[in-house]
């Protein structure tokens, strides 16, 4: 990249540019201003308002999830217990799983990258701000529905998989499936926004001089999980509509007595479903890249290898879901091929593993709160790991397959290698979001307490997998003799409660006390290190121009600028795919209420809909009249995109 | 047998890592054994490798990103990723290889059982070509030692999974779909299996048992279970065989030799001579039994048989004359 601006040395023009910093700030201050109170946080189009909202609210499910799952380890720790009843149980586990999949897991991996991602890559916000504000409250009205329809009693109660044809007409009647079906409908749309925002967000607009070689990995692997949910969302929209009409409409798509196949849902299900493992876990490696290359004071050894893992990764995660489906009694040839791809995808894991252990190895480790959850994550999601290649086997898969073997597997993968990366991610960040530091002695706690706690809750189940327990059971014979290990479980998870427990207080004790942040407090080397905590409105005062993949290390001062920029209006920078050279500006979008609107109206038909086929005939005019709301052009926006148009590129050159 | 005897059995041998079938064995023996030591020994290398990277001394000379010693890390990651390639490439073979011992068809003389899923509990069928010499049962699957036995696998509703851990690995059973296994006892014994794929509401419990005897024992067995139920000889049972036909029993229920032949739920020909009822719920006791057809909603809640208001007397007569079916 060319030599660039320092913010004092900005050529000025007359009657629009201001003369100095504190006047650029002043005047972003007042065209990036948030609009207060509820008629502004309804309006807002803020990366940041919106993804600190979709995290909050991603993170109460993960402890509706979590009470749920209290609640099944208290039914479990005795044989023949009476704490829930079947019809209770099922219910209970079938929204463990939903909420944890799709209202935990996935949502708060995307917010994470709704708020990082423009932040780490030098730019205003994301591309489509009104876009990213109707998913955030689409996904707010399915899990809001869900959890309603659950206190009613009509919660999902076929796992949160559905298989037909248990979850088809005649073995499941009523409303229980028909609200899990549209809740899946709700959060793909949520989860297809977000990816698509992602996507844009990162390919267009990263800051000058940012090439894609120069970008931080945890953008990387937002790019990847952004794609990945490109491909695999679809096939599970495909899949709840068909069971949603075999449901309503009396089709016959899983029925075998009509010609329908009960396995077509597997596959289309799993096709989406063993993805979406990914979809959680490679943002968590974008996490630990972050907080690895932070504490050891080094950027992360072999950023292509890194980068290549990734990839392949999302490339490999498409090609295994078979392995779910390993005791249908599919032909052994193929079932042979979904054994290689499955041990393959240890490959890529094993060379980030090995990457990060050279880079903390080569560095100078500051054991901080974050980086313990690393080492927490390396120990655990190696167990999980393994327990993944052996499953692999089609023969050893089918001893194990649906028992607790499964169980400890899946949770050491996605806690060990989605959850304590998150909790990681949290107190890297928290000071980034709020301003403030968490404890740290609360802070070890946590870790602590997760760490036992985890191990005590699911080590055991391996074990009661081996002695023929299955999954989805809501309790087991005393002479079967797995009490004792159930037991170790359930007290293993409440030292899990414990451990969240002390979390919710260190966050509520640093929003009220907690010691200021500055800017920079872990001596970062991304661009969101380089702005205020919390960030303002329009992240930078200018816009920052990358000459390395760390580009905070080794640059004291200040950091080179993008000028030319309008400040008097909502203004952002397009830049080129590849090399990140300037584009093109465009004019962003002022706060408005319409995404909110239509998402109203999205819920009011999808929600009709389970109890009426006129849910279209009044749903449809509904989201007509919003979607036209949102699109009405506006004569002031179309003059000033010509005028801006008509200008010359930005300059990011002296 | 007396019923003591039956009960102390119960539930029957469970675990994948005490194999008496060829198929478990060699799961136990060639894939699960290798892959935990090379995973417990590979555990503690990176382990070993992770904790030696944080905490080693390290120089106040050495610089974090010194360009000469990064070949040397590119050498280490590049070794130890080839090493993960080959392990797992052998491993692809081995498993490969056991994969085809596990499915290669067992010889001709193999016996063939067909068990039908149903919600909460199992359908059992030995067939013959002559169709009055079949034999139905339920939830008990015997099988002489030594012998393969060849199930085919159904299902009349949902999705269920059969599964006895110590003799082999499971299956499904798939409406619309037609699967089988081979299994085959090398040891005399009782073992447990237990429906693995989520099925509703009483999923967990829906046992069965397989009871490998030997040849002669199950030559015997079988031809028990042949003939049709035994004609009540006293009052007290022609009391019990005329309450079961005149309640809502044969609405659901068959017993051979009676007009009763419905096969909505389990027939009850032989039931005496069975080890559990509930599908591997309870042992088969006359307390249990009374229990189970009076209330068996607060044994098993939503299991498909309703509760029985009988009176006392007519329930004494009815379980009387059910121990006669043995």
């Amino acid at each position: 990249m060319s030599t660039t601006l320092s913010p004092a040395e900005a050529p000025v023009e007359p009657g629009r540019r201001p003369a100095s910093v504190s006047e650029v700030v002043m005047q972003l201050e007042e065209t990036w201003r948030a609009e207060p109170g509820l008629r502004g946080w309804l309006r807002s189009v803020d990366h940041k308002s919106i993804a600190t909202r979709y995290i909050v609210t991603a993170f109460v499910f993960f402890l509706l999830g979590g009470i749920e799952a209290a609640m099944m380890r208290a039914q479990l720790a005795r044989p023949e217990n009476t704490v829930l009843g079947p019809d209770a149980y099922n219910q209970f586990f079938t929204m463990h799983g939903t909420t944890m999949m799709f209202l935990f897991a996935v949502p708060i991996m995307e917010a994470v990258g709704l708020y990082l991602v423009p932040l780490m890559i030098g730019a205003r916000n994301v591309v489509f701000p009104k876009l990213n504000a109707y998913g955030y409250w689409v996904y707010l009205f399915g899990g809001v529905f869900l959890y309603v329809m659950f206190f009613l009693n009509t919660g999902p109660d076929t796992g949160w998989f559905s298989y037909v044809p248990l979850a088809g007409p005649e073995y499941s009647p009523g409303k229980r499936v028909d609200v899990w079906a549209q809740t899946i409908t709700f959060t793909e749309i949520a989860a297809l926004v977000a990816s698509v925002e992602l996507i844009v967000t990162i390919l267009k607009t990263r800051a000058p001089g940012m090439s894609l070689n120069r970008m931080p990995l945890f953008v990387w692997a937002m790019l990847v999980q952004s794609f990945m949910v490109l491909f695999a969302m679809p096939w599970v929209a495909t899949a709840s509509q068909f069971l949603a009409m075999d449901r309503l409409l009396g089709t016959h798509f899983f029925n075998p007595a009509e010609g329908g196949d009960p396995l077509l849902w597997q596959h289309l299900f799993w096709f989406f479903g063993h993805p979406e493992v990914y979809i959680i876990f490679v943002p968590a490696l974008g996490f630990v890249s972050s907080i690895v290359a932070t504490f050891t004071r080094r950027p992360v050894f072999g950023y292509p290898a890194m980068v290549l893992s990734m990839v392949g990764t999302g490339f490999l995660g498409f090609g295994l879901w078979v392995h779910h489906m390993f005791a249908t009694g599919l032909p052994q040839l193929g079932e042979s091929f979904f054994t290689g791809a499955s041990l393959m995808i240890a490959i890529p894991s094993g060379i980030q593993i090995f990457c990060w252990i050279a880079t903390i190895w080569a560095g100078r480790p500051r054991f901080t709160v974050p980086f313990l959850w690393v080492l927490g994550f390396v120990v655990l999601f190696i167990i999980g790991g393994f327990t993944g290649v052996m499953i692999a086997s089609v023969p050893f898969d089918q001893q194990v397959h649906d028992t607790y073997f499964i169980v400890a597997h899946f949770h050491y993968v996605l806690i060990g290698g989605a959850v304590f990366p998150l909790f990681g991610a949290f107190y890297f960040w928290f000071p980034k979001v709020t301003g403030r530091m968490l404890s740290e002695r609360l802070g070890r706690w946590n870790f602590w307490l997760f760490f036992v706690g985890m191990n005590l809750t699911f080590f055991p189940m391996h074990q009661l997998g081996f002695e023929g327990m299955p999954r989805r059971v809501y309790t087991y014979l005393a002479e079967t003799g797995w009490g004792d290990l159930n037991l170790l479980a359930s007290v293993g998870a409440a030292t899990i409660a414990t451990s969240v427990l002390l979390f919710l207080i260190n966050v509520a004790v640093s929003l009220r006390s907690g010691s200021l942040a500055g800017d920079d407090p872990w001596v970062g080397d991304t661009l969101e290190w380089a702005t205020s905590s919390p960030p303002r409105p329009y992240n930078f005062p200018l816009i920052p121009v990358v000459e390395g993949r760390s580009p905070l290390w080794g640059h004291p001062g200040e950091l080179p600028a993008v000028a030319g920029l309008r400040t008097d209006v909502r203004e952002v920078l397009v830049t080129s795919m590849l090399d990140a050279e300037p584009d093109s500006r465009h004019r962003h979008p002022p706060p408005t209420i319409w995404p909110f609107l239509t998402a109203v109206a999205t819920a009011v038909t999808f929600i009709t809909l389970i109890f009426t086929p006129w849910g279209l005939v009044i749903g449809a005019p509904l989201l007509f009249l919003a979607l036209l709301g949102w699109a009405w052009p506006h004569g002031r926006d179309h003059a000033e995109q010509r005028r801006i148009e008509a200008e010359a590129p930005v300059e990011v050159t002296a | 047998m007396t019923l003591l005897q039956q009960a102390a059995g119960f539930p029957g041998a469970h675990s994948v890592l005490d194999p008496t079938g060829p198929q478990a064995a060699l799961i136990k023996e060639r894939l699960w054994d290798p892959m935990y030591g090379t995973a417990a020994v590979t555990f503690a290398l990176v382990l070993a490798a992770l904790f030696w990277a944080a905490f080693r001394r390290r120089r106040s000379s050495e610089v974090p990103d010194d360009p000469a010693r990064e070949r040397g890390m590119r050498v280490t990651v590049g070794l130890a990723t080839g090493l993960t390639i080959v392990v797992l490439f052998v491993f692809l073979v081995i498993d490969a290889k056991v994969g085809r011992a596990i499915t290669a068809t067992p010889g001709h003389d193999a016996l063939q059982i067909r068990v039908t899923g149903h919600q909460w509990w199992w359908e059992v069928q030995y067939r013959d070509s002559l169709p009055q010499r079949w034999v139905t049962t339920a939830n008990e699957i015997h099988v002489p030692v030594g012998r393969p036995a060849v199930v085919e696998l159904r299902s009349t509703d949902v999705i269920h999974s059969f599964w006895p851990p110590n003799l082999t690995a499971k299956r499904d059973l798939i409406p619309g779909k037609e699967n089988s296994l081979w299994l085959q006892a090398d040891r005399a014994g009782v073992y447990r299996g237990q429906c693995a794929e989520y099925c509703g509401h009483q999923h967990a419990k829906m046992a069965f048992l397989v009871v490998a005897q030997p040849v002669d024992s199950f030559a015997d067995w079988l031809t028990r279970q042949r003939d049709t139920a035994s004609t009540p000889t006293d009052s007290l049972t022609r009391r019990g065989q005329e309450v079961f036909l005149g309640s809502a029993c044969p609405m659901c229920h068959a017993i051979a030799g009676t007009p009763a032949g419905s096969r909505v739920g389990p027939d009850l020909t032989h039931l005496a001579s069975r080890r559990t009822i509930a599908a591997g719920t309870l042992p088969n006791t006359r307390g249990n039994l009374g229990g189970w057809i009076v209330n068996p909603q607060s044994i098993k809640p939503g299991a498909k048989m309703p509760p029985n208001n009988l009176d006392p007397d007519d329930l004494q007569a009815l379980l009387a004359y059910l121990e006669t079916l043995r």
